[in-house]
């Protein structure tokens, strides 16, 4: 029974670790396919700077309309997509590469979005928005992130093939379709949806962690895109299962916990993974040696 | 016989700052055409130009048919061959115009694909990522892909740079059996032998068209010279030439 105890029955026993899991998988299932061409098509940053500027966008809900999550997820929302439009804008207009005016306008969002919690908040709401508190999820938070992964999917199943031809070979995509931009644009708009469905369980800062992590893990354990997202989202799931109970039994905060996992994870598969792994490497070396 | 592509006092660039000045003619129906001149002649923006993807500043250019329908190789450096995509994937991209983002890959497109993968001698490789293939074994299988897009025009930027000889002969072979199923090609090219060897028509330029007719009058050593002498004084008549535009 001792199995019994340590793996089922924190989510046998408590709802609110139910509701945990339930929600962080269902992050994962859209949430992991978008990070995986994030990371293939090198716009891991952008993410990163779709994260913050979601800040300010929630605070300003907040500020305008107290805990409501229906003015929070849409103010997030509308601030991740300008963000991404304008990073590209500036990109495109000045001579600063794209990844500088990332770094400078999520640093500014991150300040500007703190600053706005705290005219109206205390420190726990911004530990709130920061860090979000996935043992809290509600039912309309759940909702919400069921919506979001499947609007995920199927999306991500209309504008696959466009996404998929533009990042390995932009140029042939522009001469045979136009379907380019608008793929482009749909992809971005999902990458700020899932941000905005990660928000209430882990925050502005560690939502981006479910999207990313599980991604580059699986360039580690596979050499095909379908493989690649299968594993993505298994990567996904595994570290909201471990990650919740890691959490439980040594009682450390159930965000941060999920996410460490999934560090962990990845830090395995530098040493071991099947594809680039450093030990793998260094082991086939030694037998050619040999 | 009705002119296939006609370039009438055509300028391309970027930004304002032209790469083809002034190129005026027309390139006929089942031509084999040959683009040569010096690194920075404008032999890519000419290309671009004519798929569309870059907009003339002055000038036209005039297609019988889309741009859409045209079959365009663009130089190998601009795949990102660290995308994990296998050879028959990448080469069922050649199928675009014929299922677009949602069509699927039925029987016949199958071995549509598999003959493509046949044709440039890749039988066996389906599988393989492409980050693992060598830069010939890569350019076969863009061939294939060309084969698969079943175009009336087809652009060859650069398609032999740096890719071993025995692959270059087998790809020639494949250009040849276009030129003889009349289809049009033009390709940009730097080995002068393989010019000499295989393209009836050459057109040679340095920014602006040196020459353009038969390859054995154009590539004269004086031409040549004068190539080199004027893309080596480009910056200068660049910016001559964007204040003319203006």
């Amino acid at each position: 029974m001792a199995i019994y105890d340590l793996l089922v029955s924190p989510f046998a026993e408590f709802e609110f670790m139910r509701r945990a899991l339930v929600g962080v998988v269902g992050l994962a299932l859209g949430a992991a396919p978008v990070g995986v061409l994030l990371m293939l098509r090198r716009m891991s940053l952008i993410g990163d700077a779709m994260a913050h500027a979601i800040l300010p966008g929630a605070a300003i809900g907040y500020v305008v309309a107290g805990l409501s999550l229906f003015a929070m997820t849409s103010g997030g929302l509308i601030a991740g997509l300008l963000v991404a439009l304008v990073a590209g804008g500036i990109a495109r207009a000045t001579e600063l590469k794209e990844d500088a005016s990332l770094a400078a306008l999520f640093l500014v969002s991150l300040a500007l979005g703190v600053v706005i919690v705290s005219v109206r908040g205390n420190s726990v709401d911004l530990l709130h928005f920061l860090f979000g508190n996935v043992l809290a999820l509600d039912n309309a938070t759940l909702v919400l992130i069921a919506v979001v992964a499947t609007v995920s999917l199927l999306v991500l199943a209309l504008i696959w093939r466009p996404l998929v031809v533009e990042s390995v070979d932009a140029g042939f995509l522009r001469s045979v379709s136009r379907s380019g931009g608008p793929a482009h644009i749909s992809f971005l708009a999902l990458v700020a949806l899932n941000l905005v469905g990660g928000f209430q369980a882990l925050g502005t800062l560690l939502a981006v962690g479910i999207m990313i992590l599980p991604a580059v893990i699986s360039r580690f354990w596979s050499r095909d895109l379908t493989a690649m997202t299968v594993s993505a989202v298994g990567a996904g799931i595994i570290s909201a299962y471990c990650g919740l109970l890691v959490s439980y039994h040594a009682g450390l905060p159930a965000g941060p916990a999920i996410i460490l996992f999934a560090g962990m994870v990845y830090g395995a598969s530098v040493l071991f993974g099947r594809f680039g792994g450093l030990l793998r490497g260094w082991g086939a070396r030694r037998h050619l040696e040999a | 016989m009705a002119a296939h592509l006609r370039f009438r006092d055509l300028t391309l660039g970027y930004d304002r700052h032209p790469a083809v000045h002034h190129l005026t003619g027309e390139v006929e129906e089942g031509a084999m055409l040959a683009v040569v001149g010096p690194n920075g002649a404008g032999k890519s923006t000419l290309f671009k130009g004519i798929v569309g993807l870059v907009a003339p500043l002055s000038g036209t250019i005039d297609r019988d048919l889309s741009v859409r329908d045209i079959a365009y190789l663009p130089q190998a450096i601009e795949i990102d061959r660290s995308f994990p995509i296998n050879v028959y994937d990448l080469v069922a991209m050649g199928l675009w115009r014929r299922i677009g983002a949602f069509g699927a890959i039925g029987k016949t497109e199958r071995e549509w694909i598999h003959g493509a993968i046949a044709a440039v001698g890749l039988t066996g490789f389906e599988r393989r990522p492409i980050a693992g293939l060598s830069g010939g074994q890569l350019q076969r299988v863009l061939f294939a892909r060309l084969l698969l897009q079943d175009s009336r025009l087809i652009v060859l930027d650069e398609p032999f740079n740096a890719i071993d000889e025995r692959t270059v002969t087998d790809l020639i072979a494949l250009v040849r059996r276009w030129h003889s199923e009349r289809r049009t090609v033009l390709a940009a090219l730097h080995d002068m032998n393989l010019v000499r060897r295989h393209f009836s028509q050459t057109l040679l330029m340095a920014r602006e068209p040196i020459a353009w007719g038969e390859t054995g009058f154009v590539l004269t050593p004086e031409n040549l010279m004068k190539a080199r002498r004027m893309c080596e004084a480009f910056e200068e008549a660049a910016a001559e030439c964007a204040v003319a535009a203006e």
